[in-house]
């Protein structure tokens, strides 16, 4: 009898712990390829590192910058950031979180080999200023590097030496870097299993310094589980059968299914990605075009005409049901920067784009090619389909080729088209990423120019985004303001729409919906 | 006999040759790895020093040559996504694929004979009928719908399987096996049937054909005058004597299972070899690719050799002929 009382005590027991474990089994199309913090700048790689490692500065439930491993920051020179260290932090195997290891992480991240470059490309060299301090010396008076440091993991010097990883993977080696499937972080979660492909587990990192803060009072959840799953309808059935909480990409075809699942909550937002279109502006005949002799991309008049045929409020309808926000500028409202006056599309006007066209000297329209990927953003093909159909309505006659996205970049990467699709998503919140990447002159320097493959140049816009890179406070907003005009007026590009991301999850799980597509399970809570 | 073996073998060099030209030479269209690694910001330089590294500048045959020359040793490089070593990726994924075709094959065998021999000993009864119904089901179905439907059945409906991955998994050495846990039993059940599904209506419905074609041999009709047992016709009999087709196409469907579990791998997220390759695919790892290529090749090979060697066993009069001939 006394075994028995023993058994059923241990039994509740056991029983109370399974409750108090608050498990989310996490599923999402693709898994990250590597656990490299600085080798792979993608959102798989992020999603899952993001609860692992920290940052200097993180970011709040709506983006904007708060104290993460450092607790200040300052321009103290133009050229020069001071930062103080947040005290007594740990990394997951025990180091001391120190300047060095600030030093260390920036360093690793600027090595040719990072894919970081990006958010810290002007960065001079970074000093250690005492044990919790840090100067960073940028190369030029850097505004904007908080934003970017937001986005640049902390890792061990030690550890990373210790396991022979100071650089990120090299492709020339022909062995496996230690970092690729090992973590050490000082974040809210700490990895305790890693199978590539198959799942990825992450335990509640008691020590965090982060469970102190408000943002964290209620946060509840002791193990992530992440697993990929790449089918969609087997993503959308594990959810509805039980074997995962939280989707983080469900499919749009399926969400009104999703919505109507007793259990089962779909939360909506918008994505820091603005989808457009471009043109080649920069040859004088097209590659992909029955006009001889002359390009009709680089006529204003035209791209207007473009712009005009244009449908959004039906695109937005119909091929994204209602999961977009049409847009008439380059980047969504949370970049910083954004001008709301800027935001406005060219009206549907089927009989003005004819008109436009006539004046052009194309009364007849024109043939082109629309390259579009089928695998890259949300219902992609299907919008490319739509505006094929819309232009066809001015006598622009065109033909799509839309690809899986590997061929697809690598033949736009080429400067092979005459008008594709891009999507383009913000890691840095800071108006400039846009400007610089999608219509600077191409010039060879870091990040101008390098996805602007229609080769648009305008002599008054590289002015622009070069004093961009320099200004700061209001002026800065006043230069951005002024490239959004020029944007707006010029067409460089035809906006389409900002995306929205809806996630999927278990009711029983609350959980902040992130811009950035992130989500951040320090700050969720389990029922 | 061995004289057979090694000639086989070496029939088969060109063979693993062309196929690696083949899919290296596919390689060019599948896209460009270096616009992939680099991301969404680079400079000029990066990507040259990138391509460099990667040896992307060099003539197409040096690049093969190289490729070749790796791959004769079992060198097969970094995976270009997972920046991995090729052949480990492949080794820890071998054993989910190969289990799941394993199973499949077994699905489709246990069951598939049973049925044939049924529906070519009693055409006429419905349950033969039944199943030749339900044969067309399987053959006409596409795999990942048939993936599909059985999820929406036993996972969301009926709660009792789960609709993707491998379970638990347990290690023995290098090979990671699902037989040894509940849950990893649980999982391999839809997606064998899946992947088998198409087998077992083509095994039925070859063994049927065959059953009734020998059915009506004359030494059948001489076996029941001798007042043989039906048992002993049927099976002693008739049965061996339609084994040799159906051992060839067993044979070879085992390759084209292991080949083809790519679509079943996907719907069921199984982390075998097949979901590595379409993985790769997607962002143009051809390292892994051309590895993957290779290595279904060399198993087709070694299928059909076997297969032949089977004949010997099987059929007397093979060796017979064989041995006349040389």
């Amino acid at each position: 009898m006394r075994q028995w009382i023993a058994v059923a005590l241990l039994a509740t027991l056991l029983g109370s712990q399974v409750a108090s474990a608050r498990t989310v089994r996490w599923a999402a199309s693709g898994d990250p390829n590597t656990l490299d913090p600085h080798s792979q700048n993608v959102g798989t790689v992020a999603m899952v590192l993001q609860q692992i490692y920290d940052t200097l500065i993180t970011r709040t439930e709506t983006l904007g910058l708060a104290p993460g491993l450092a607790l200040t920051w300052e321009q103290a020179e133009p050229n020069r950031w001071r930062l103080t260290l947040r005290e007594g932090v740990r990394f997951h195997e025990g180091e001391a979180f120190t300047s060095d290891d600030v030093v260390f992480s920036l360093t690793r991240a600027l090595a040719p080999t990072s894919n970081f470059g990006i958010y810290v490309d002007t960065i001079e060299s970074v000093r250690e200023a005492g044990p919790l301090a840090v100067d960073i010396i940028t190369k030029t008076p850097d505004p904007i590097l908080p934003n970017k440091l937001a986005s640049v993991f902390m890792m061990s010097r030690s550890w990373s030496e210790r396991n022979n990883a100071p650089r990120p993977q090299n492709t020339r080696t022909r062995e496996e870097m230690f970092t690729v499937r090992n973590t050490n972080g000082t974040g809210a979660f700490r990895m305790t299993v890693r199978e590539p492909d198959v799942r990825t587990v992450m335990a509640r990192n008691d020590a965090w310094w982060g469970w102190r803060e408000a943002t964290s009072a209620n946060a509840n959840v002791t193990e992530i589980i992440f697993r990929p799953i790449g089918s969609d309808p087997t993503r959308v059935a594990a959810l509805l059968s039980g074997e995962v909480d939280f989707v983080l990409d469900p499919p749009l075809q399926d969400l009104a299914r999703l919505r109507a699942a007793p259990g089962i909550r779909v939360l909506e937002g918008p994505e820091v990605r603005t989808i457009f279109l471009a043109f080649d502006t920069f040859r004088d005949e097209l590659l992909y075009s029955d006009v001889r002799g002359r390009n009709p991309f680089r006529d204003l008049r035209v791209r207007h005409a473009l712009y005009h045929a244009i449908d959004i409020a039906a695109i937005n309808r119909t091929t994204m049901r209602g999961q977009s926000v049409p847009t008439g500028t380059l980047f969504p409202p949370q970049v910083n920067g954004y001008v709301q006056a800027e935001d406005i599309r060219l009206p549907l006007d089927a009989a003005r784009a004819r008109t436009l066209l006539t004046e052009a000297g194309y009364p007849q329209g024109f043939g082109i090619t629309l390259d579009c990927p089928n695998n890259r953003y949300i219902n992609d093909e299907q919008i490319c389909q739509a505006i094929v159909a819309m232009w066809a309505r001015i006598g622009v006659r065109t033909q799509l080729n839309s690809m899986p996205l590997a061929p697809y970049f690598a033949k736009i990467q080429r400067d092979d088209t005459s008008a594709y699709m891009l999507g383009w998503g913000v890691p840095t919140l800071d108006a400039l990423y846009s400007f610089q990447s999608l219509v600077a002159t191409r010039n060879g320097a870091q990040g101008d120019g390098i996805w602007n493959y229609g080769r648009y140049s305008n002599p008054a816009m590289d002015a622009l985004i070069q004093r961009m890179k320099v200004e700061s406070g209001a002026a800065r907003l006043a230069t951005i303001a002024e490239a959004l005009r020029v944007v707006r007026t010029d067409v460089p590009v035809i906006p389409l729409h900002h995306q929205m991301i809806p996630w999927a999850m278990r009711s029983n799980i609350a959980i902040p919906h992130m811009a950035n597509n992130q989500p951040y399970f320090r700050w969720a809570r389990v029922e | 006999m061995f004289a057979f073996i090694i000639s086989r073998i070496l029939q088969s060099v060109p063979v693993l040759l062309v196929v690696a030209l083949i899919s290296f030479a596919m390689f060019a269209y599948v896209g460009d790895p270096v616009s992939i690694m680099l991301g969404q910001d680079f400079t000029e330089a990066q990507r040259t020093a990138l391509v460099a590294d990667l040896g992307l500048d060099q003539p197409f045959f040096i690049q093969f040559a190289k490729f070749v020359g790796n791959a004769v040793q079992g060198e097969f490089g970094l995976s270009y996504r997972l920046s991995r070593p090729v052949a480990e990726l492949i080794a820890e994924r071998a054993p989910a694929t190969l289990e799941l075709a394993c199973c499949a094959a077994g699905v489709a065998l246990l069951v598939g004979v049973p049925m044939g021999v049924y529906t070519g000993l009693y055409p006429r009864s419905l349950l033969s009928r039944a199943f030749l119904t339900f044969s067309l089901i399987g053959v006409s179905l596409p795999t990942f719908l048939i993936g599909i439907l059985l999820i929406l059945v036993f996972a969301v409906w009926l709660g009792w399987l789960p609709s993707f991955g491998r379970g638990d998994t347990v290690m023995f050495g290098w090979w990671s096996t699902g037989f040894a846990t509940m849950s990893g039993i649980k999982a391999l059940i839809l997606p064998a049937i899946t992947l088998g599904l198409f087998q077992l209506t083509l095994i039925m419905r070859l063994v049927r054909s065959e059953m009734m074609e020998v059915l009506r041999a004359d030494y059948i009709k001489f076996a029941r005058a001798r007042g043989l047992s039906n048992r002993a016709i049927n099976f002693g009999h008739a049965l061996k004597n339609t084994m040799v087709p159906v051992i060839t196409v067993v044979g070879l469907q085992l390759g084209a299972i292991i080949a083809f579990a790519i679509v079943t791998e996907t719907v069921f997220q199984w982390p075998g070899m097949g979901l590595l390759f379409i993985q790769s695919v997607g962002s143009a790892d051809i390292p892994v690719m051309a590895a993957y290529l290779l290595l279904i090749a060399c198993l087709f090979v070694t299928i059909n050799l076997i297969v032949d060697l089977l004949y010997y066993a099987v059929d007397p009069r093979l060796r017979v002929s064989r041995g006349r001939g040389h």
